[in-house]
């Protein structure tokens, strides 16, 4: 009899894992909260470092599910501890034996309202890089801009936010949102506000340099806070920490790079099982360097950014090594 | 602006203020700075509305100058604080309201301290007991006096003689508010709307009729900061905050400035002078200022007192023009009389503000 194995989480994480394992020969449920699979990946346009179409990753991912059973629109209503397994109840009402769990459950988007010196929600020229990736999608225009400006580090590297830790991610995002604005909007100024740049992946420094060449500017120091002008225009106060001084801005469109929290979604299953999480909020993996994908119940993995903020590469690589332990748990059990 | 969106911060930042029965205490400077402005206050609170606010000569100024300008250490100030509040609690008071900013930001740090601290709460029980033989007590409830107006804006609105819109336009006065830094920048959560999109006042205007102006420097300091104007050397760096104010204000023509904090409204309403006269540069129409008015002034103006027994004449800026857009009658020949019919004397004319 094949093993029943519950992943929960249909982003990128759980598409990947869950084609693996369905490959294997394992009975695959994926759950997702949301309506269509994909997560955060079916709201981004493009993806860094080289523009690859985030569409055509997702169609991808999905294509290789074919075995999986997929359900959308639905949540875990409650799950439970058995001898061996797990007792999911489902909130379309389908109760799942699960010989193993993976939870990927990924992140949320840090509320960037949160930052009220920013102005999100306030001022209408004030948006978030998902609803930038949005823009760039055609889900809705905004008025040609004379000028732009990118916030980095919006919840993230943050005390004040209870948030120290790097997002990761939203470095490379920013320099590749900064170079598609000025592929849209050649004439606009394009600013990013930003502490330092983590450009630690393999051509993301040519991202940063191409950002460079095409003219955009990189002010080293945060921004401090958001106003309107008598024409509507955002005037925009920052620190310029490479010559000492504080500068004002006059911009058209700011995008605040919200970083990444833990998924609300995922600590409702992960309360449910009492599992720890760590300061930053992300679930408690096993160890730190062996067994990143174990979590400290029997039978219960994990993959992306469940455990903490990861780029798309690191989450797929996860989610294969998450496959890999599974198959081996289920094998030796 | 998306009007919505400051709703949904004001909706996080609300406190709890009790309708009725507080003890008042009193500012040191706002009685010469304006001086009509406590009275009015009680004569509001007292006899317009029917609360029962209670005051007593007995206290005292709450150390915060001292105290912000390092002339006494931080356990003296909670000392003469525990003090305040032990009079509050002799006198059978449990809600607590002041009117200085600077005192309920001290008042606000204060209990914070002790809340953290509490040996240091117990050591300054012990003080004030070998000092004054009272009993140490801490409010049930700490508010600002623009706290308590805020509370009562409908009730005074219910009351209105006159409202904040130009009478000859009908359209409502174009109004910046400017809130003491001690009032919530330190402690958000103990300000009505916040520290970023503070509500207080702005709850008080929309009440009375007037519209509110977002200025790009609107959270700037008004120049009254305690470094800046005490030590005479540094008293540029008040006039150059008041200054970028005025030149971020101007674009935005407004009427007035409603100001909750006993510094900003004077160094507002003074520095215009000075501007005036050392750059020729007025900010109101026709070579006037723009009026700078205390809560209580204003919420005074549209219950129809005199503005001379408000003590508008006591203001640098002319209000008369405010006067005339709210249809305000006014006698300009009892301008300067006292309350005993006496001249209070006349100051000078300034060579540039009208």
């Amino acid at each position: 009899m094949k093993n029943n194995i519950l992943i929960i989480g249909g982003g990128p994480a759980g598409l990947e894992a869950s084609s693996i394992l369905v490959k294997m020969g394992y009975n695959v449920i994926l759950v997702e909260k949301e309506k269509e699979l994909g997560g955060h990946l079916a709201k981004w346009d493009t993806l860094f470092p080289d523009g690859l179409k985030a569409e055509d990753l997702l169609k991808s991912l999905i294509k290789k599910t074919e075995g999986v059973k997929c359900f959308t629109d639905t949540q875990v209503q409650s799950v439970n501890i058995l001898d061996k397994s797990y007792n999911v109840i489902l909130s379309n009402g389908i109760t799942v034996l699960a010989d193993a769990l993976l939870l990927a459950t990924g992140f949320d988007l840090f509320k960037a309202e949160k930052k009220e010196e920013y102005g999100y929600g306030i001022y209408e020229g004030v948006i978030t890089n998902a609803d930038l990736e949005q823009f760039f999608k055609g889900k809705f225009s905004i008025k040609k801009p004379k000028a732009v400006g990118f916030v980095h580090c919006v919840g993230s590297r943050d005390e004040k936010a209870c948030n120290p830790a790097c997002s990761k991610v939203c470095c490379a995002t920013a320099v590749k949102q900064a170079c598609h604005i000025k592929e849209t909007f050649e004439e606009a100024d394009v600013f990013c506000f930003y502490m330092d740049l983590r450009m630690f992946g393999r051509h993301y420094e040519d991202l940063y340099l191409k950002a460079q060449k095409m003219g955009i500017r990189f002010i080293r120091g945060r921004v401090s806070e958001v106003a309107e002008t008598s024409e509507g225009r955002l005037l925009v106060k920052a620190e310029d920490t490479l010559s000492s001084k504080p500068i004002k801005v006059t911009l058209d469109t700011l995008v605040l790079m919200a970083g990444m929290r833990p998924s609300e979604s995922g600590y409702m299953v992960g309360h449910q099982l009492n599992l720890s999480v760590e300061e930053d909020g992300f679930f408690s993996t096993k160890d730190t360097m062996l067994s990143l994908q174990k979590s400290n119940l029997e039978g219960l993995f994990f993959a992306g950014a469940a455990t903490g903020p990861k780029t798309l590469p690191d989450t797929l690589h996860e989610a294969r090594s998450a496959a890999m332990e599974i198959d081996n748990y289920l094998t030796k059990k | 602006m998306i009007y919505e969106g400051k709703q949904k911060i004001w909706a996080d930042y609300q406190k709890e203020i009790p309708e009725d029965h507080y003890f008042y205490v009193r500012s040191c400077i706002r009685q010469s700075f304006f001086p009509a402005s406590e009275v009015t206050f009680l004569d509001i609170t007292r006899n317009k509305l029917g609360k029962d606010i209670f005051e007593t000569e007995h206290h005292t100024t709450c150390g915060g100058i001292a105290y912000h300008s390092d002339a006494i250490p931080q356990e003296t100030a909670m000392t003469i604080i525990a003090r305040q509040f032990a009079l509050m609690k002799k006198y059978g008071y449990e809600n607590y309201v002041c009117s200085c900013i600077t005192s309920f930001g001290l008042y606000c740090e204060t209990m914070e301290t002790w809340r953290e601290y509490p040996e240091l709460q117990e050591k300054i029980a012990d003080n004030l007991w070998k000092s004054c033989h009272l009993e140490f007590a801490k409010p049930k409830f700490l508010v600002h006096a623009s706290d308590l107006i805020f509370k009562y804006r409908n009730q005074i609105a219910a009351k209105s003689k006159y409202k904040l819109v130009n009478v000859k336009t009908g359209e409502p006065l174009r109004v910046v508010e400017h809130i003491g830094c001690h009032y919530s920048k330190m402690f958000p959560s103990k300000g009505v709307g916040g520290a970023e999109y503070p509500y207080v006042l702005v709850g008080m205007v929309e009440a009375w009729g007037g519209q509110i102006i977002d200025y790009p420097e609107r959270r700037h300091c008004c120049g009254f900061g305690f470094r800046q104007y005490m030590i005479q050397s540094n008293r540029g760096y008040s006039l150059s905050n008041t200054h970028k104010k005025f030149e971020s204000m101007e674009p935005f023509k407004p009427d007035m400035i409603i100001t909750n904090c006993p510094g900003c409204p004077y160094f507002l309403d003074r520095w215009q002078y000075v501007i005036a006269e050392t750059e020729g540069k007025t900010y109101g129409e026709n070579g006037h200022g723009i009026p700078v008015f205390t809560y209580e002034e204003v919420a005074g103006l549209v219950m129809g007192y005199d503005p001379w027994d408000l003590g508008l004449q006591t203001h640098q800026v002319g209000v008369e023009p405010l006067l005339d857009k709210m249809g305000i009658p006014y006698d300009p020949a009892k301008k300067y009389l006292g309350k005993n019919g006496k001249n209070i004397g006349e100051p000078e004319k300034p060579h540039c503000l009208k």
